[in-house]
């Protein structure tokens, strides 16, 4: 890794206050293990400073950060800036739960700098929040939006979901339409993915519910981009919308520019822009193997006390792979010479042209709003 | 030579011919009781897989007889299936007599015939044996009058066995060293050893099994393949005993292996004679009659790349598996690749599989055929078994298809649904009759294309596992043909064509159809598939395109998941064939292949 690279910092918080029943993420709702996180994690955090010693963005998630006692979120945040040199213009995020944002709450994630609140709201509309299992309702997220804005925040995204069982477009375009009020500089809006091992999974196999069928979604999302792009927002990964170019998600924007990243916490990944590696899912194995052994020289951490989950060597061939799929789930799209890389490319960019899926210009091939839909299939079109 | 004798074991399907094998194997002390299993001359996985013996296996056993002396046996196990009746017609050229097995519950069946007459073609001495006499089914006075009515065997001199239980093994080996001659030959004699099967060693280079008929080989002798003139220098020979036993030497009347550091697959031939190369002798031993392929499928490498290794696979493969016939074939939808011809469809499953499994080759298949003959109008006679090559139809004064005489014996009972079934399959000219009490043999003429299909299945679907069937190819007769292609989005797969009977032509159609809608995944646009004649479609079916492929979310901890899955995607993609824009897997070439519906 070259040193002038600032690298993106991810940190991940695996605390909720509630799982749901949607989700499968890593998180642990047992806040009794928060003090021994945060201990865990400012041990990681020196472990890992002299390889990453800076980064120019920070991002908090989860789980759900909000989750946090003020005292432990300033602790990890003082952790991370004792040992790694966030860079003045570095965009920090955290992600917040619109009913854990209390003014006051709000006013001390000032205090530690973040300056960019990803809101997870997901619906303006009470039967469908509660459809997800989420704790707070539509009136507790526009109140946590304003209290936000009078906090100082002012970039702001809100996660929405949609194509849900039994959505309408007319709810959709209801829920759409609350967010646009309050002007975030970035949306994210996701489709519901039922996920194997989540509740939702076990209902939808025992029909509790219907999920969308596919050409709904397919309709659900075309619509959702033009209806975005006609009122300013940029549509410029699957699922992210900005306001304007300066608000797209610059961490974010690592992993699909491949980029390297840095993850703490458990279950986080990291990439150094050949090896990937990976920490365990759980808490309490985050935990027992960063704190389990005590050192003999406390100032020599050694490898073996990391919380490893895994890694990989990633070869040239991987790693052109990881680049065209990612590039290809992005409006930026991909360097024409990198696709010329893959056997028959020119062919089939010509296909793909031709089935409205691509745009090729002189030096870079770029999804259309359809060939974001059928991404993943178009990263497979050059494979072989 | 005179304590040697040479016996194949022949029977019917399942009539205990390998189990028969293991308690002679063990017997003669050749296994302990920790490294043996049953069936244990099925040595190919395939074979333990299935249950069933598809290659000859030899076997050298050393037994002393009552008299005294000390005799050196060679078994031979043979496959009972009719599509391996090639491995044991060539196993009973290196044998002096046979045990001909009958099970004692199910009597004696169609394929029993069979391999009789072909012993008695080769004056080999028949010690008919009633197996399973465990069974509380067994019936051993009615196997004796079946013995004696329809085999035409003397039944008192029938032993009585089981297998399984080891009963009457002593009397069985009592009966192979008084009852079947020793073999003749004169150890002196310039060498002659009938080459009746070979396989691959990597290491070794081809490995013979031979029967030496006259003379006698040692290593560093340098023999000469009569057929084409190679020679080579003996590195090694000797005898199976479960694995291969080093000897000092073969003589006239043994049955072994030579190894000779043979690399040259080619040089190989089955039924070809090996002989001195310093003393030659003057002509070679009789061979083999070459295999009657009946049914005939066009293979194709998956990918193009992999048709020079396919084209050894199939050399070595053939050197094992002499009832395969293969010839070059390029298809304009799967490139270059093999016409194939087969004793039968399992036989064709097998070689599939086995060179899939044992030569590592990704393989498509196409659609099995009969040969058909057109005579043309302008009087010109052709031979067609690859629907590529069907004739304009125009062209075409007579058409005629392949008949067999099928012959099935089933309990009394069954009488009604297999009559059904054969009539369903136009068969014709049906004839009875009654072998013994309770049961029938049921002949019909019928179109060989009718049970190269999946007319056994069918067959032991309705008589429960009780029907056995035989056929004779009885000669070409007119018929109404047609080739049904299959379009994939309008264009032409010709490995997917079919030459049908006309009656049958829209069935096919539409089962292909149906088959691929299931089998080709959805693609980004959607896949019409038909079938036609000429230029009239008969049968459709369409697959709807996707209409979204991407996952909401992939942030730092998503991207090795996703890249694992395009990697197994691709890897899937390699066992695809493009046609045209859309992708095809193996699989579906596959189904359309399949008889019955899993
Ligand atoms: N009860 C009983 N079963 C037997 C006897 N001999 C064989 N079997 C069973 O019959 C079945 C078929 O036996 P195999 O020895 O594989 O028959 P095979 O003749 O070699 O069959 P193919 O090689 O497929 O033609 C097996 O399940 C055996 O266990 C016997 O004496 N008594
Ligand atoms: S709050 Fe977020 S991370 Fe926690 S369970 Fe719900 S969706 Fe998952
Ligand atoms: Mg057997």
């Amino acid at each position: 890794m070259s040193p002038q690279t600032f690298s993106g910092l991810y940190i991940h918080i695996p605390f909720c206050r509630t799982k749901c029943p949607y989700c499968d993420f890593y998180s642990c709702t047992d806040l009794h293990f928060v003090h021994a996180f945060t201990a865990a994690l400012e041990k990681e955090i020196l472990f890992y400073c002299t390889s990453f010693p800076s980064a120019d963005t920070l991002y908090l998630g989860g789980g759900t950060p909000t989750a946090l006692p003020d005292a432990a979120l300033s602790d990890i945040m003082a952790s991370v800036r004792k040992q790694i040199a966030i860079s003045t213009d570095a965009e920090i995020t955290i992600e917040a739960n619109p009913n854990d944002l209390s003014r006051e709450k709000l006013a001390h994630l000032r205090s530690l700098g973040f300056n960019r609140l990803s809101i997870g709201v997901q619906s303006f509309d009470d039967a469908m929040l509660q459809f997800l299992g989420r704790r707070h309702t539509a009136d507790e997220a526009r109140r946590s939006i304003d209290f936000a804005r009078e906090a100082g925040f002012d970039t702001i995204s809100i996660d929405l979901m949609y194509a849900l069982p039994g959505q309408s477009r007319e709810g959709w375009t209801a829920t759409l339409n609350e967010a646009l009020r309050f002007s975030p500089e970035h949306l994210s809006c996701y489709q519901l993915t039922i996920k194997e091992g989540t509740p939702f999974f076990d209902c939808a196999r025992m029909a509790a519910f219907q999920p969308c069928a596919e050409q709904d979604e397919a309709e659900f999302f075309m619509f959702t981009s033009a209806f975005l792009e006609e009122r300013g927002y940029g549509h410029y990964e699957v699922s992210n919308f900005a306001r304007a170019e300066k608000f797209q998600a610059r961490h974010n924007s690592k992993y699909w520019e491949h980029k390297l990243y840095l993850g703490l916490g458990p279950s986080a990944h990291s990439f150094d822009g050949r090896r990937r590696w990976w920490n365990v899912r759980s808490v309490e194995g985050y935990i027992e193997k960063l704190l389990g052994a005590a050192d003999e020289t406390p100032d020599v951490i050694r490898q073996e006390t990391m919380p490893a989950g895994g890694s990989e060597l990633l070869t040239d061939e991987q790693l052109r792979m990881e680049a065209l799929m990612l590039g290809l789930r992005t409006r930026r799209g991909i360097e024409l010479e990198h696709v010329l890389t893959f056997p028959h490319a020119s062919a089939t960019l010509q296909r793909l042209q031709a089935e409205g899926l691509l745009i090729v210009s002189s030096n870079r091939a770029t999804p259309t709003t359809h060939g974001l839909l059928l991404a993943d299939s178009l990263a497979l079109r050059f494979v072989e | 030579m005179q304590q040697i004798r040479n016996f194949s074991i022949i029977a019917h399907i399942d009539h205990g011919k390998s189990t028969l094998a293991d308690r002679l194997i063990q017997h003669a002390g050749l296994s302990n009781d920790r490294q043996f299993r049953d069936q244990i001359l099925d040595n190919m996985d395939i074979e333990r897989e299935r249950g069933i013996t598809i290659k000859s296996q030899n076997c050298a056993l050393n037994y002393t007889a009552k008299d005294g002396k000390e005799y050196h046996l060679n078994l031979i196990d043979t496959p009972g299936h009719v599509d391996f009746s090639y491995e044991v017609s060539r196993a009973l050229a290196s044998c002096e007599g046979v045990l001909l097995l009958v099970d004692a519950a199910q009597g004696v069946e169609a394929q029993t015939l069979a391999n009789l007459y072909a012993a008695m073609e080769h004056n080999l001495e028949i010690i008919p044996v009633i197996n399973k006499i465990d069974l509380p089914a067994a019936d051993v006075e009615r196997v004796k009058e079946e013995i004696m009515d329809e085999l035409g065997l003397d039944a008192e001199a029938a032993l009585k066995c089981s297998a399984k239980a080891g009963i009457g093994i002593d009397e069985i080996f009592e009966a192979i060293v008084e009852r079947i001659p020793p073999p003749t030959g004169d150890p002196a004699a310039p060498l002659q050893a009938l080459i009746f099967d070979a396989n691959y060693d990597p290491f070794r280079g081809t490995v013979i099994s031979c029967r030496i008929f006259e003379g006698t080989i040692k290593a560093g002798d340098i023999i000469r393949f009569m057929s084409n003139g190679a020679t080579y220098k003996v590195e090694d020979v000797g005898v199976f005993r479960l694995k291969l036993e080093k000897h000092k030497q073969l003589s006239a009347g043994e049955v072994g292996y030579i190894i000779a550091g043979i690399k040259t697959v080619s040089d190989t031939r089955v039924g070809d004679t090996i002989t001195n190369d310093a003393n030659p002798a003057a002509t070679a031993v009789h061979g083999f009659v070459e295999p009657k392929s009946m049914v005939f499928s066009s293979v194709y490498p998956i990918s193009s790349d992999d048709y020079p290794s396919l084209v050894e696979a199939l050399e070595k493969y053939k050197l094992n598996d002499a009832a395969l016939e293969y010839e070059k074939d390029s298809s304009a939808a799967l490139g270059m690749g093999f016409r194939c011809g087969f004793l039968g469809l399992l036989h064709l499953e097998i070689v599939q599989e086995r060179l899939e499994r044992e030569f590592n080759q990704s393989i498509i298949m196409t659609a099995p055929s009969v040969q058909y003959k057109f005579t043309l109008k302008n009087g010109q006679n052709i031979i067609v078994d690859n629907p590529q090559y069907y004739p304009d139809p125009t062209t075409i004064d007579i058409a005629e298809e392949p008949y067999v005489k099928i012959s099935i014996i089933i309990p009394e009972r069954y009488m009604g649904v297999v009559m059904k079934l054969c009539m369903d399959r136009r068969g014709l000219n049906s004839k009875f009759h009654y072998p013994s009490t309770g049961r029938i043999e049921i002949n019909f003429e019928m179109p060989l294309a009718e049970i190269v299909y999946d007319f056994y299945d069918r067959l032991k679907s309705v008589t429960q596992g009780y029907g056995s069937f035989d056929y004779d190819f009885i000669g070409h007769r007119e018929s109404e043909l047609v080739k049904v292609e299959i379009l994939v989005n309008h264009e032409p797969v010709d490995a997917l064509s079919i030459i049908v009977h006309k009656e049958n032509a829209r069935a096919r159609g539409l089962q292909i159809c149906e088959r691929l809608e299931k089998e080709i995944p959805r693609q980004m646009f959607k896949i019409i598939i038909q079938g036609a004649i000429g230029g009239t479609i008969i049968a459709r079916s369409t697959i709807n395109p996707y209409r979204k492929d991407v996952t909401a979310k992939c942030y730092g901890g998503d991207i090795s998941r996703k890249r694992k899955l395009l990697e197994k995607q691709k890897e899937g993609k390699k066992r695809m064939k493009m046609v045209g824009n859309v992708e095809i897997p193996q699989k579906a070439f596959v189904s359309v292949l399949k008889s019955v519906e899993d």
